[in-house]
């Protein structure tokens, strides 16, 4: 009897009487109107490191559709003469500091489109141009029922107006470098796209086409840098990454060297570009100038938002403070 | 043909019994009567196989695929997966088959086992063997072979294979002892009676050599009625009838005791005994909390097809230009060209409902119901509600009904053994207004009622004297008591006589075996029963043998019972005991008046009280008293009404003798407990068989009714005077004018200004105001007689049936605030007002499980009803609304950034975050927190929460789970899902965040704001934690972490299963950029901003009581260490630790000094006022209120 009663007997540990020691936080004033004081401050703090930064970045930006305000590259947008080259000048009071990026945006232009976005094959990207396309890749999928490689509508809709930029020293134009390396993520060249290893990049393509849309075959993207071609183009890497939003940049190069290594000192500057992408008919396109700190390139965003929410923080804070005192600390002395 | 079958057959048309298909005729071992009586009709029966399985195993999956499907919820996760499978959707079919096909496949593991325990009890059940007599020899079968008809050996302790009628037993007199212990719970050894004709049988031989038949009833499942006749053929004579009754049929599940063997014929096998036809599952009871999800989740199904819609539209209308319909970097294959507009726009809107259909997650229904059923466990296993002298503690017999408890409006209970311990102690008898207390326990000498009471000369006189031994006799002769013999030793007479435990009293009714133990103490000793002669020992220990001729058993309608005797003078005597309301009808003479008297002044003291009655026959009488009882016995139809018009026939013109009192103590700590169901908001209606008087008392004991509370009466005593019309009317009147003076502050019940009322009502006069409508003035009855009790805090309905309890409840539950209802019982007579009420709780008392068994919390006793719903029943409910309330919160604030996507990706159903995060957000990384949440946070100590009950009150109405909370819930999901995309999208504006410049595509965009999502959700969970546990600790933090290893995880690899590697090293890269540390700091932290804030302000602006108390708790706390010398604070502070250490010492020291807190004009006072001298006086003057309410 003693014993069956023993056994019924539920266990009286902590756990199952509910009675675990826990720690009881409350939201009190107490804790939140000192806690509300601090967060403001610190926000306020980074809001305004943020913001003083961002401020530094120095950011130019030139559209070039070449549609409504004429500009150099009206009539390049009719698509008339191929290739078609047009021109954006621009001098510089101060020195563009270095590192300076060279991004082209494109607005109103979905390459988040999900039919868009799956277009592609990543275990052919993977170094295997020859197997049979995915069927997402449709209609990019075959001509003539050889695979495209690289198929699907994101390969097949690649940027591929060129730049390059001059600074106009005495009426004559020198080049500044622009380097093509490393702006695509290091994991995307390395692992994630691979060329076929099996002999010549022209052999291991043998078999499939181009892209619709693209004048040259994978393996000759870049004549100048073997190690650029096939599914490694750096450019190609970038466009490979799809945009979140309908208005994006992208990476297009880094002035990194020669006698630019320091940014680019004050003078006049032309950017030659070779006009091929068609945007006219859905939106805009252009190209930005820009250099990037720790915090990244030219966004009030986070610095504006940090500075209100810290204002909105002490703020309240102050707020609370008087309803406490008018209420709650009436209300225990009464 | 045969005269006498037509004799018969004329004989069963005239008795009335034409409704002959209704009932089986059972040959008994299969062997036809003597030709020509009857045709022999073999019927079928179904063999004695018992099957509680549900699946065999060739249906089991479709079968419960189907059971699974059929669930709404489910079915409509298949719909999903459907569609992903047929049409192109976003997601992959993976990302909702998943999680289907694992809610499915664990319930079907677990129902799967259940079944497959059930089929490996059935089958040992089957195949345990029976003892079965053929050709006169005993062959062994598996029970389920055995056949209706079969006349089966049963041995001692054997338990009964079928439903069998009992033909002979081992024991001379042909009774045996059973235990349905199994089936309704009592242990307690019953009788049962062979056949008269059969039960000298002893041999195999003989057994085979009967020739009869058996009709009986088809199988019902009332375990206590039974009806039926067996007609025995002897040497091809007529045969005899002989009535069979309950008492003749042994139950399946029930165990032979005391006696060697018995044989019997199987009459209901298998599924057709009554056993098996009580399995049927009781209805499904859904609880309130459930019924508001319902509504949420038709809102959220409306939201997600509006969703869809809205988003088909914008798609329609923003494609009509064709730059955008396909612009050229985004060719179309012919065949999606070609398709017809009407097509694309469903499929898109499929699409669509695909993409957003997270917002209803599966994993909400699996987490509701681990919540509930794990939950449970707590209330089992808690300690407190462990009841020593049972040895058991709280049952939980289903757990949908957990947050109910946090409900609960009005408690109807049941007062004997609910209130009260249902341990009864003779107190005294009164004959013929002599008043008799037993005082001392032995020596058989009585000692009158010396203390104050009546007193009575001890010498009555010798007519005196006499009445005086009839009494007691009658009280000794006139009981269903069996005396149990521990051991059959030298001296059980002695044992009696000396109060030895070595034998006692047993009986279903503890009345009864009170009277019977007082009648010892007044030196007459009921020492037992053999061979229907009945003995006792009298005061000069000479033994008395009376001859037990009839037994008119007690039911509840007539409220008394009889028993016919013969002494061993050969005088024939009716003894008759009952309520007082049925027996003083009854008599012819005898001392009315002061009997009546005297237990009207014993009812008000509460005492039980029974008047005994009895009737000196002749043998003429006696003999027409038989005829009458036979023919009623043999009928088989309504046998009952017949049965009880012969009863009352026969309990007639009786000569009072007296009275006697029994006193019912109230349970441990019932006040109590009835206090802090009032304070808790709680109307407490007491229901009960007994007469008004000795109810009333009780419900003054238990301070149901206080002395300042105003007695409404409406009983039969009333209505006498007045009509019901009237009487209704005017109590209508009292009550609204008070009502109406009422400010509107329905709350403020605990002031002492306003008139507190309570209602008495009684079962006759119940039945007048529930009678339907006959006319237009009687239909409002009804409703008046609901206003008054609305306005009535305690209701106590005495004299009531059964039946009228559960009608009172459901007219309560029908009532247009449709209030939550808790019944509360312990005997069979509550069982239905168990079932009816939302919540039914069973006491495991003494008369029985049978309430226990159909409860759906069974308590040991009344007073752990207080923690049960004060404190269990408070938690669930918090804890259930959050979990409802969050699971709506986080799914909004997970879809509907990826509909405000849509409107940046030209609504191409463009998912924002990657299969892995749509698969698991609802599975693991949101899970955990808020089921464990769910299991274990305490807003409030527990302690905090018995004491002080009226914060009850704060959670009455569902008021967690009203639509302005469930619409904040939502807007606030709305306000947090619009900061981490619009958040996100501003950081992604146009820019790069790294410091190599380089750019960051769309998953990393998805990831971004998954990320704060996660973080956020988890957090605001975390901010309403307020009992952090280690396990909180490590679950809140863990799921977070495991989140973000899960993270690098999924983007360190290159899956070779994946077609797709798009999340490869997202993560980390995201993790690598300074700004989007900063902006998920941001982002999470302006998500959760809102809320703390209007937290913060409402606990300080508008308070609930529940907030005061845990500003209370934490500044009790933190002055606790800070402070120590002042001694009020100090005693209070002992006794709160006394209380945590050792929770069952209630302690009257701690109430005094709990948080009193006090609505309305008294204000409020925290300890932090108990600290200055002024504070010290103040709450002295609350306590002297408080005493004083």
């Amino acid at each position: 009897m003693k014993n069956q009663q023993a056994a019924n007997r539920p266990d009286n540990t902590a756990f199952t009487q509910q009675r675990l020691p826990a720690w009881q936080p409350m939201l009190s004033a107490h804790v939140v109107i000192p806690g509300f004081l601090l967060i403001g401050m610190a926000f306020i703090g980074i809001g305004v490191a943020l913001y003083i930064t961002s401020q530094n970045i120095q950011v130019l930006e030139a559209d070039y559709t070449g549609t409504g305000q004429y500009t150099n590259c009206s009539e390049c947008a009719n698509m008339q003469t191929t290739p078609c080259i047009c021109n954006v000048t621009f001098s510089l009071t101060t020195l563009f500091t270095a590192p300076v990026f060279l991004y082209y945006g494109l607005s109103n232009y979905y390459q988040n489109y999900r039919k868009y976005g799956v277009s592609r094959d990543d275990v052919q990207l993977w170094g295997d141009p020859t197997r049979s396309p995915a069927d997402a890749c449709a209609p990019y999928q075959y001509i003539d029922s050889k695979p495209i490689a690289p198929c699907g509508s994101i390969a097949n809709s690649m940027f591929n107006d060129t730049f390059s930029l001059y600074q106009i020293i005495n009426g004559t134009k020198k080049e500044v470098p622009l380097d093509g390396k490393g702006i695509a993520w290091w994991t995307d060249y390395n692992i994630k796209f691979r060329n076929p290893t099996q002999g010549s990049l022209q052999d291991a393509f043998n078999g499939t086409m181009k892209p619709v849309n693209w004048s040259k075959p994978a393996y000759e993207l870049d004549l100048g840098d073997p190690n650029n071609n096939g599914f490694l183009n750096q450019d190609f890497l970038v466009w490979m990454r799809t945009a979140a939003l309908p208005d994006f940049r992208k990476l297009y190069r880094r002035i990194t060297g020669g006698d630019y290594a320091l940014g680019l000192p004050p003078g006049d500057y032309v950017l030659q570009i070779e006009y091929n992408y068609a945007v006219k008919d859905f939106g805009r396109k252009k190209v930005v100038l820009s250099n990037v700190t720790w915090m990244g390139g030219k966004n009030e965003f986070l610095g504006i938002a940090y500075l209100v929410v810290g204002s909105l923080c002490i703020v309240m804070s102050v707020v609370m403070l008087v309803v406490y005192a008018k209420y709650k600390f009436a209300d225990e002395n009464a | 043909m045969d005269f006498s079958a037509l004799r018969n057959l004329i004989s069963r048309y005239c008795t009335g019994e034409e409704n002959w298909v209704d009932s089986r005729t059972v040959y008994i071992g299969h062997r036809e009567p003597p030709p020509g009586t009857e045709a022999y009709i073999p019927q079928r029966f179904p063999d004695n196989r018992i099957v509680s399985s549900k699946y065999t195993f060739w249906n089991f999956v479709p079968k419960n695929l189907f059971e699974q499907f059929r669930r709404v919820a489910n079915f409509y996760f298949l719909i999903i997966f459907l569609v992903q499978l047929i049409i192109d959707t976003p997601t992959s079919p993976v990302t909702s088959g998943l999680p289907l096909f694992f809610v499915i496949t664990v319930t079907a593991i677990k129902q799967g086992y259940e079944d497959w325990l059930r089929h490996k009890a059935d089958n040992a059940v089957n195949q345990c063997p029976v003892h079965i007599i053929q050709h006169g020899k005993v062959v062994r079968k598996q029970s389920r072979k055995l056949r209706v008809g079969d006349v089966v050996l049963v041995k001692e302790d054997e338990t009964f294979p079928s439903d069998l009628i009992l033909l002979s037993t081992s024991r001379d007199d042909g009774t045996c002892f059973v235990t349905t212990a199994s089936l309704d719970g009592e242990s307690s050894h019953k009788t049962y009676y062979a056949v008269q004709d059969t039960k000298s049988f002893n041999t195999e031989k003989e057994v085979d050599m009967l020739r009869a038949t058996i009709e009986c009833e088809q199988p019902q499942p009332d375990l206590y009625k039974f009806v039926g006749r067996i007609n025995i053929y002897q040497d091809r004579d007529e045969p005899i009838a002989r009535p069979l009754g309950s008492e003749n049929l042994l139950l399946r599940g029930a165990t032979l005791k005391n006696t060697e063997f018995v044989y019997a014929v199987a009459i209901y096998t298998g599924m057709e005994s009554k056993m098996a036809l009580n399995y049927q599952s009781k209805s499904q009871k859904r609880s309130a909390v459930e019924k508001s999800m319902n509504a949420f989740l038709v809102v959220y199904l409306c939201i997600l097809i509006s969703k869809a819609l809205i988003n088909t539209t914008l798609k329609y209308v923003w494609q009509s230009n064709p730059n955008r319909d396909e612009p050229w970097y985004n060719g179309k294959t012919d065949h999606e060209r070609q398709r017809h507009v009407m097509i694309r726009a469903f499929t898109d809107f499929l699409a669509f409902m695909v993409l957003f259909n997270y917002i209803i997650p599966v994993s909400m229904y699996v987490t509701v119901e681990m919540q509930k059923f794990l939950g449970s466990y707590f209330i089992t296993w808690d300690d407190e509600m462990f009841d020593e002298e049972l040895g058991e503690g709280a049952l939980v017999n289903t757990s949908d009904l957990n947050e109910e408890l946090g409900q609960v409006e009005y408690v109807f209970t049941d007062k004997t053994g609910t209130l009260t311990e249902n341990n009864m102690e003779f107190i005294e008898c009164c004959v013929d207004g002599h008043v008799y207390v037993p005082h001392a326990i032995c020596n058989g000498q009585i000692l009158s009622g010396s203390s104050g009471i009546d007193m009575i000369d001890s010498s009555p006189g010798p007519d005196g004297k006499e009445r005086e031994e009839l009494f007691f006799r009658a009280l000794c002769l006139c009981h269903t008591v069996q005396v149990k013999e521990e051991e059959t030793v030298d001296g059980i007479k002695r044992g009696i006589h000396q109060g030895k435990a070595t034998s006692f009293y047993i009986s279903s009714s503890p009345d009864e075996v009170a009277l019977v133990e007082g009648m010892k103490r007044l030196g007459f000793t009921y020492l037992r029963l053999k061979d229907n002669h009945m003995e006792i020992l009298n005061r000069e220990d000479e033994v008395e043998r009376f001859e037990l001729l009839e037994v008119l058993n007690f039911d509840s309608v007539r409220r008394r019972m009889s028993v016919i005797v013969r002494s061993s003078s050969g005088h024939l005597y009716l003894f008759c005991k009952g309520a007082d309301s049925s027996i003083f009808p009854r008599v012819i003479s005898g001392k009315v008046d002061r009997v009546r008297a005297r237990v009207e002044h014993n009812a008000v003291e509460g005492l039980r009280t029974l008047c005994v009655a009895y009737k000196a026959l002749s043998q003429e009488e006696y003999h027409n008293m038989c005829q009458l009882l036979d023919s009623a016995k043999l009928a088989l139809q309504d046998r009952d009404r017949k049965l009880a018009e012969a009863y009352d026939l026969i309990e007639r013109d009786l000569v009072l003798l007296g009275a006697t009192a029994v006193e019912d103590r109230l349970q441990e700590k019932a006040a109590d407990t009835i206090e802090s169901l009032h304070k808790a908001g709680m109307k407490v209606w007491v229901l009960t068989g007994d007469k008004m008087e000795t109810a009333a008392a009780t419900c003054y004991a238990s301070k149901l009714f206080r002395r300042s509370t105003q007695i409404l009466e409406l009983t039969t005593k009333r209505t006498e005077e007045q009509s019901l019309h009237d009487v209704l009317f005017e109590l209508g009147r009292t009550v609204l004018r008070q009502h109406d003076s009422l400010t509107h502050d329905t709350f403020s019940g605990l002031s002492s200004e306003f008139q507190d009322y309570g209602l008495i009502i009684d079962g006759a006069t119940l039945s007048a105001v529930m009678k339907p409508a006959q006319d237009d003035s009687s239909g409002n009855y009804r409703e008046i007689f609901l206003e008054i009790c609305r306005n009535c805090s305690a209701v106590l309905c005495c004299r009531m049936a059964p039946l009228q309890k559960a009608q009172i409840v459901k007219l309560i539950k029908a009532s247009k605030e449709h209030p939550i209802t808790l019944a509360v019982g312990d005997g069979a007579n509550d069982v239905s007002m168990i079932l009816e009420a939302h919540v039914g709780i069973g006491i495991m008392g003494k008369e029985g499980r049978q309430a226990a068994r159909n409860s759906d919390y069974a308590i040991p006793k009344f007073k752990h009803l207080k923690k049960m719903l004060l404190v269990h029943g408070h938690y669930y409910y918090i804890r259930i609304a959050e979990l409802v309330q969050y699971f709506f919160y986080k799914n909004v604030c997970f879809i509907f950034p990826q509909f405000l996507y849509q409107f940046f990706c030209g609504f191409s159903q463009q998912p924002l975050y990657d299969t892995a995060y749509l698969t698991l957000y609802n599975i693991s990384f949101t899970s955990l927190p808020i089921l464990l949440y769910s299991l274990i946070e305490q807003h409030i100590s527990m302690d905090i929460l018995k004491r002080d009950p009226s914060l009850y009150r704060d959670i009455a109405k569902n008021c967690l789970l009203r639509w302005r909370i469930f619409i904040y819930w939502t807007f606030l999901g709305l306000f947090d899902s619009m900061v981490f995309f619009f958040g996100a999208y501003f950081l992604f504006d146009n820019t790069t965040f790294t410091s190599n410049g380089q750019i960051f595509g769309n998953w990393t965009f998805g990831t971004l704001v998954f990320t704060v999502l996660v973080f956020t959700v988890t957090l605001k969970l975390a901010l309403d934690t307020h009992y952090w546990t280690w396990i909180n600790h490590f679950v809140v933090w863990g799921s977070l972490l495991f989140y973000v290893v899960f993270s690098l995880l999924w983007g360190g690899v290159i899956w070779p299963f994946l077609n797709y590697q798009r999340m490869y090293y997202v993560f980390v890269q995201m993790l690598s950029s300074g700004p989007a540390w900063l902006g998920i700091g941001l982002l999470v932290i302006i998500s959760l901003l809102p809320d703390v804030l209007k937290k913060v302000l409402c606990r300080a602006l508008w308070p609930t009581s529940t907030e005061r108390i845990q500003n209370a708790q934490k500044l009790y706390q933190s002055h606790r260490s800070e402070f120590t010398p002042l001694p009020l604070l100090n005693s209070s502070r002992l006794d709160f630790e006394a209380h945590n250490v050792n929770p069952r010492r209630s302690g009257h020291r701690s109430k005094e000094l709990m948080y009193t807190h006090w609505r309305g004009s008294i204000g409020y006072c925290t300890f932090s006022s108990t600290l200055g001298p002024p504070g010290i006086g103040r709450m002295h003057r609350l306590v002297g209120l408080e005493t004083s309410v």
